[in-house]
């Protein structure tokens, strides 16, 4: 890449030519201010906060798109530029709904904060306020217009992920964003990934709270509450508390939820080892026995949604295994139930899970036992979780290091940690596939070929036990429609085994995780940071290969009979059905 | 060819068409036969003549007379006595004012409305027929196409005659036209797709020019996309045009097509080598369009949001390509730059601004209408001279320019000669080349409110200053008119308009502040007026504004009283003279409109 | 009104046509699509736009969203006869708001809005180019200029019988 000099406040800097103003100054060590800019999401220069005064340009620049040119000069923090940014943050201020105090972006809010370093003390220009519509009927998703900055960064971010559910509609000081006719996310194509959540700058959109419900249930004596935490939580929990991006918080999670109150606490982990061992016999039913092929993954409900919205034709290729904590959840309400002789009934399943798509995975009607039991009764977001530590008044960072549970259902493998990275799956998989094809116990089980962020799809060929096994990963759902189409017109290679997640990095960058500044993003992957924490545990496992969980090959032995078999059957497995797009109905009131 | 003695040119603008010009046409082709004339008269639809107030208009040649307001049932008197017997219709040939002004008899050629115009863009608008490829050629048309492609001119040099030409762009920003062009040559003859756009999207209210030339004239802006086109290689173009000019995108997808059966579109024109073909693309209603980046987001099949620049569109326009964009007037005035020279065209206007400008002169004037001036003609000459001065006796107050991006020029800036430097001091712009005269009765912190419901109506809502300061401008502007505004609220719009001025996106926002900015500078007693005196002099906005009844003049006939929806007049038939309550006004005006005797006034 | 209705499975065949002409081509012909749908239906419902967004492969949400972004395109049926007073400038300074608020106030509806019975619906526009007619109605095709309020009735009554 040529480099070009430019000099930005008085700092001269050599940068790349494809730099931005903002990159350059980045580098310079000048910190421009941004709101709608997400990098490599959104870089439409549209709030105007970042504007900057090129020498000889005409106007005013918006630094985050504009690129550098040799012998630039650039001032970034003249009285015009400050009195400009400052009267376009007062404007944007009066157009939002500044109910601070109680807003669930209270003190991580990118325009409270710019509020701050501009030290606007008042509204000039108070008027009346655009048109908006507060949607909390989705199971997953609240969309409070009264405080959309119209940044469009949800709006890039649905787009990136090949869905757009969520569009800029009408125009003007009437400009909004959401689905067609503004509709419910609930009657909206929406996989309620909550991509839109974490890009959205501020308190527009943000999860369905349900912590109030746990903690009903937890201070119900007549209530029995065993709460489960996915993978990917660990890996970025610490970011609520302060902690670098990428810290392992496994320990000090458990710590600190066992202190909420739950009569049990137990990792996915579990229920994800258990996902092995029914997804790989299923697979290797599904290749004995000329089953559909390629079999792909069911543990990310924001795909399966995906798949049931936009791509039918691919549901009878779904694995038909319940997601782990939902595994898990099934397997509380009956196995754990009747070892420690508990009404299922009296038993209240709490997920804390990466993902706001679970919310309404879990209300699905395909998960619904044969007594009316959901098997999970309420899912929270690591996002929601951290708030429940910190109303109950916990020190995160000077808790001790504790684990799960280990009674039952507390063991876990390397294999299912991995779950929250992308490739995770495919990885614990085949690492069981592997072996029992090869009828050993394999030393090399760490397959690098799945694993990074960089290629969106990622592919393997595998030979075991004479066996030709093709695999593919996909993470984010533009990837997955990227890799079914080409599968549909014949382009791809024919696949055994497919992996898809509905999040580009997998869960550990789930819609219910910490929401990062854009600013930081500027610097770091957090994709693969997350991904790191993971990795670090599966190291450390004493086993790593789910077949190798001895609780898991108990619970075989003691109540399930065989992989696969009919009580499996009954409590693990389920069924999918397509959904329509914007049927007639979504109009009728 | 037959050889005719007279030619009847019938006015097909959209004015006149509107207007029933289609009957008169019609009559014409029935009554000439009639009179066994067909052999010796023919008639012509023609575009625009440009004297919309007066039409629908007739011309008849060789003698050149015009005749105003023409309608059907007069068409049998024109062919049987101007046609047969060579005696002219005295009693149309006069224009008709609303005022009582000294109305005088012209010809096309020597009314006071043509004598200061000078016709380059417009030259075959009335002349011809727009639905015929052979009179465009007929009067020099694709000469200088077919000049450049069969000399195979060097693509650099025509360049470089456009930018000695100095003709700038006539879309309102100005931009030198060749030094576009040549930012999107580079790379010439590698394969690279290119296009070239026209825009035809014009928006500003009360701005017609583009529209009449491409009912006119449409193949002049053909012939110039062609050479642009060779000019950057380019193999591709498309007209965006809006959807609300029914008969301009009819009579250019006429021309593109005729264009294309001569081989003067399509594969290996002039048999040269060069291919170029043009498409057709409607826009939608949003005025924002007309901003060079939002309309090629709009060709791209997208919501019309403007993207920054850089990159500018030569580098990185319609579809990612290199694309130059060009106004339809623009596009007019390149076949004959190439075919009299720059030199001629540089010698037609001032030293910063060269040839002619069309305006679109309307509002409070007597000659409503499309003149095309040289630039340095003054304001005066176009408003007095041209244009016909001020109807019912008023007194003229401001002209308006540059539509919602521009400004309001005053009566003590009435010599200013028009370019687009000297209209930028003066507080507006050039802008696309609407001209909108104001009398006495126009409120101007009314008109500033106008012009901004219209920029808050049609912003696009991409970047914040422009979608919510334009609303507080508004907002500001309706508590003053509202009588509700303070001395503060004339502070706070000033920061407000600055801050749209430094801060926004694109020039719909940059420029939404000069309605208010011009019309405070130069009429800023009428906004102080409204928030300390409570009073608008022109009786304009309602809530400055009360109903009275003259009791001199009351005929005491009570039908005040009858129509006023909310009872707020009373008296007595034949006894009491009526009055109203203005507690329970609501100032609709049924009142003023039924009063025979002008007795209900405003105060 | 000029045009022959079409049953509703003229219309969706006409549709189907329009679209296998724009099939794949992407957001690119989207404007082009919605121009002619709407030119057979009278507007975009739903179920347009649903087609649409399949033939084209963009969201409904993105099909929406053009549509709300360009005024020219219609959410709603349009009345029979549907009446545009333009408030461009040059008939704005010779009163066409007057007009419109006569328009209003005949037929009992706002700006925007469509008539219990079908009959009418009003929409103010941006400049028609009939400047030296100002100011301007159109009702459907027909042009009307140089108006003052108190003909406003006498132009509508003439629509109501037809």
């Amino acid at each position: 890449m040529d480099m070009v000099n430019v000099t930005i406040d008085g700092v001269s800097v050599q940068v790349p030519s494809n730099y931005t103003v903002l990159e350059a100054a980045k580098q310079a060590g000048i910190k421009i201010p941004t709101l709608c800019y997400l990098k490599d999401v959104n870089e439409v220069g549209a709030c105007r906060v970042c504007l900057v005064e090129v020498e000889k340009a005409r106007a005013l620049a918006a630094a985050c798109v504009m690129p550098v040119s040799e012998g630039m000069v650039v001032h970034t923090n003249s009285k015009k530029v400050r009195d400009t940014r400052k009267a376009t943050l007062e404007m944007i201020l009066s157009d939002h709904n500044r109910d601070c105090l109680s807003c669930i972006r209270n003190k991580n809010c990118e325009l409270q904060t710019l509020a701050e370093e501009y030290g606007i003390r008042k509204v000039t220009f108070e008027g009346v306020k655009s048109p908006s519509v507060y949607d909390d009927k989705s199971f997953s998703i609240v969309r409070d217009g009264s405080k959309c900055v119209k940044c469009g960064r949800c709006v890039s971010a649905c787009k990136k992920q090949g869905i757009g559910v969520l569009s800029f509609l009408n125009r003007g000081f009437n400009t909004s964003v959401g689905p067609a006719y503004d509709i419910s996310m609930a009657d909206a194509p929406c996989i309620y990934c909550g991509q839109c959540i974490v890009a959205c700058p501020v308190g527009a959109l943000h999860e369905k709270e349900e912590t109030d419900k746990v903690w009903a249930a937890i201070q119900d004596p007549s209530k029995h509450v065993v709460m489960q935490v996915a993978p990917a939580v660990r890996a970025a929990i610490g970011e609520e508390f302060g902690l670098p991006i990428g810290t392992r918080a496994t320990g000090k999670m458990f710590a600190a939820m066992k202190r909420l109150g739950a009569d049990k606490v137990y990792d996915t982990n579990w229920g994800a080892d258990l996902t092995i061992m029914e997804e790989g016999t299923e697979l290797l039913n599904r290749i004995n026995n000329g089953g559909v092929l390629p079999m792909i993954t069911s543990c990310s409900p924001g795909w399966i949604r995906f798949c049931e919205f936009y791509y039918p034709e691919f549901i009878p290729n779904l694995s038909t295994c319940k997601s782990p904590h939902e595994m898990e959840g099934a397997l509380i309400k009956s196995y754990y139930a009747k070892n420690n002789n508990l009404d299922p009934k009296d038993i209240v399943v709490v997920s804390v899970m990466p993902c706001t798509s679970k919310k309404t995975e879990a209300a699905r009607e395909q998960l619904v036992n044969a007594d009316g039991l959901k098997d999970v009764d309420i899912v929270i977001t690591t996002r929601e979780l951290a708030r429940m530590i910190r109303e109950a008044g916990m020190d995160f960072n000077s808790l001790p290091d504790e684990g799960p549970d280990q009674d039952l259902m507390g063991e876990y493998t390397g294999a299912g940690v991995i779950f929250g990275a992308t490739g995770g799956v495919m990885e614990a998989a085949i690492r069981t596939v592997a072996d029992i094809l090869e009828e050993k116990d394999l030393p090399e089980f760490e397959y690098k070929a799945v694993r990074g962020v960089e290629a969106d799809i990622k592919e393997a060929e595998l030979t075991l036990g004479g066996k030709n096994i093709r695999v593919a990963v996909a993470h984010s759902t533009a990837a997955a429609r990227k890799l079914l189409d080409a599968i549909k017109d014949g382009s791809a290679p024919e696949y055994t085994f497919i992996e898809i997640m509905g999040c580009s990095g997998g869960c550990v960058c789930g819609g219910g995780q910490p929401q990062v500044p854009a600013q930081k993003l500027m610097d770091i992957d957090i994709r693969a940071e997350r991904a790191k924490a993971l990795y670090e545990e599966d190291e450390i496992m004493p086993q790593r290969k789910s077949h190798k969980n001895s609780q898991i090959d108990k619970l075989y032995k003691e109540f399930l009979g065989a992989p696969n078999g009919h009580l499996a059957h009954e409590l693990l497995h389920t069924t999918y059905a397509k959904r329509e797009i914007y049927p007639d109905s979504v109009l009728e009131e | 060819m037959d050889l005719f003695r007279a030619h009847v040119l019938v006015c097909c603008g959209t004015g006149c068409t509107s207007s029933n010009s289609a009957k008169i046409l019609e009559q014409f082709e029935q009554q000439i036969p009639a009179q066994g004339l067909e052999k010796e008269v023919k008639v012509v639809q023609t575009g625009c003549f440009g004297l919309c107030a007066q039409g629908p208009i007739v011309v008849i040649y060789p003698e050149g007379v015009m005749y105003y307001r023409v309608t059907p049932e007069d068409v049998a008197e024109i062919v049987s006595e101007h046609l047969l017997k060579g005696r002219y219709v005295e009693r149309l040939m006069a224009p008709k004012h609303d005022g009582a002004q000294a109305a005088e008899k012209t010809s096309a050629n020597d009314s006071n409305f043509f004598k200061k115009q000078m016709r380059v863009a417009l030259r075959n608008c009335g002349n011809i027929n727009p639905e015929n490829i052979d009179e465009y050629i007929a009067h020099d048309g694709y000469q200088a196409l077919g000049k450049i492609l069969t000399e195979k001119r060097d693509p650099d040099a025509v360049i470089q005659e456009i930018i000695d030409s100095g003709l700038r762009g006539r879309g309102g920003g100005g931009f030198p036209t060749g030094l576009k062009w040549k930012f999107a040559s580079g790379n010439r003859g590698q394969g690279i797709t290119k296009y070239v756009c026209c825009n035809a999207d014009e928006g500003d209210p009360g701005a017609f020019m583009d529209r009449s030339i491409l009912e006119g004239d449409p193949h002049s802006v053909i012939e110039a996309m062609a050479i642009a086109a060779y000019c950057i290689d380019a193999h591709q173009g498309y007209v965006y045009i809006r959807a609300e000019y029914p008969i301009a995108v009819k009579r250019l997808q006429i021309a593109i097509d005729q264009a294309r059966e001569y081989g003067l579109l399509g594969e290996n024109i002039f048999d040269s080598g060069f291919s170029f073909d043009l498409d057709i693309r409607l826009g939608a209603g949003a005025f924002v369009c007309g901003e060079e980046t939002a309309l090629m987001r709009s060709i791209e099949g997208k919501r019309g949001n403007p993207t920054p620049r850089p990159p500018f569109p030569a580098i990185k326009g319609l579809f990612g390509k290199p694309t130059i964009l060009n106004n339809v007037e623009t596009y007019a005035n390149i076949p004959v730059i190439i075919n009299k020279g720059a030199e001629w065209f540089a010698s037609v206007g001032t030293e910063k601004s060269k040839g002619t400008k069309v305006f679109a002169l309307g509002g409070k004037v007597n000659n409503v209408g499309l003149v095309e001036i040289p630039m340095g003609t003054t304001v005066r000459e176009i408003v007095f001279d041209i244009g016909g001065g001020i109807p019912n006796g008023k007194a003229f107050k401001a002209v308006q320019t540059g539509g919602p991006s521009g400004g309001c020029i005053p009566a003590s800036l009435l010599d200013t000669p028009i370019d687009y430097d000297n209209l930028i001091a003066a507080g507006s712009m050039m802008g696309s080349g609407g001209m909108i005269v104001m009398d006495e009765d126009t409120c101007m912190v009314d008109i500033a409110k106008f012009f901004l419901e219209f920029t808050v109506d049609e912003s696009c809502g991409k970047c914040s200053p422009c979608r919510i300061g334009t609303k507080r401008m508004y907002e500001l502007l309706t508590k003053i008119t509202d009588g509700t505004g303070t001395l503060e609220d004339i502070d706070a719009l000033e920061e407000v308009a600055l801050s749209l001025k430094n801060g926004s996106l694109c020039a719909l926002g940059q420029t939404a502040a000069n309605p208010i900015l011009s019309t405070l500078k130069h009429f800023r007693d009428e906004y102080v007026e409204h928030v300390v005196d409570k009073k608008c002099r022109c009786h304009v906005c309602k809530g400055l504004t009360e109903f009275y009844i003259d009791p001199e003049i009351c005929k005491k006939c009570s039908l005040c009283a009858k129509k006023c929806p909310v009872n707020a007049i009373t008296g007595e038939v034949g006894k009491v003279a009526y009055s109203i309550d203005t507690t329970k006004c609501i100032k609709c005006g049924a009142c003023i409109e039924n009063c025979k005797f002008k007795a209900v006034k405003k105060r | 009104m000029g045009k022959q209705k079409m049953t509703p499975e003229e219309m969706s065949a006409k549709l189907d046509e329009v679209l296998s002409k724009y099939k794949g081509q992407g957001q690119k012909a989207l404007m082009a699509t919605l121009q002619q749908a709407q030119e057979i239906y009278g507007y975009l419902p739903l179920p347009v736009q649903r087609k649409v967004a399949d033939a084209l492969d963009v969201s409904v949400a993105e099909v929406y969203g053009v549509i709300s972004f360009y005024s020219f395109f219609s959410l709603k049926p349009k009345g029979e006869n549907a009446i545009s007073v333009c408030l461009g400038t040059a008939c704005y300074v010779k009163g066409s708001q007057a007009l419109l608020d006569k328009i209003e106030d005949v037929l009992g509806i706002k700006n925007g809005d469509v008539t219990k019975d079908g009959k009418f619906s009003i929409s103010a526009c941006r400049c028609v180019g009939a400047c030296g007619l100002a100011p301007v109605i159109m009702v459907g095709d027909d042009v009307y200029g140089r108006l003052t309020p108190d003909e406003i009735p006498g132009i509508i009554a003439k629509y109501k019988e037809a």
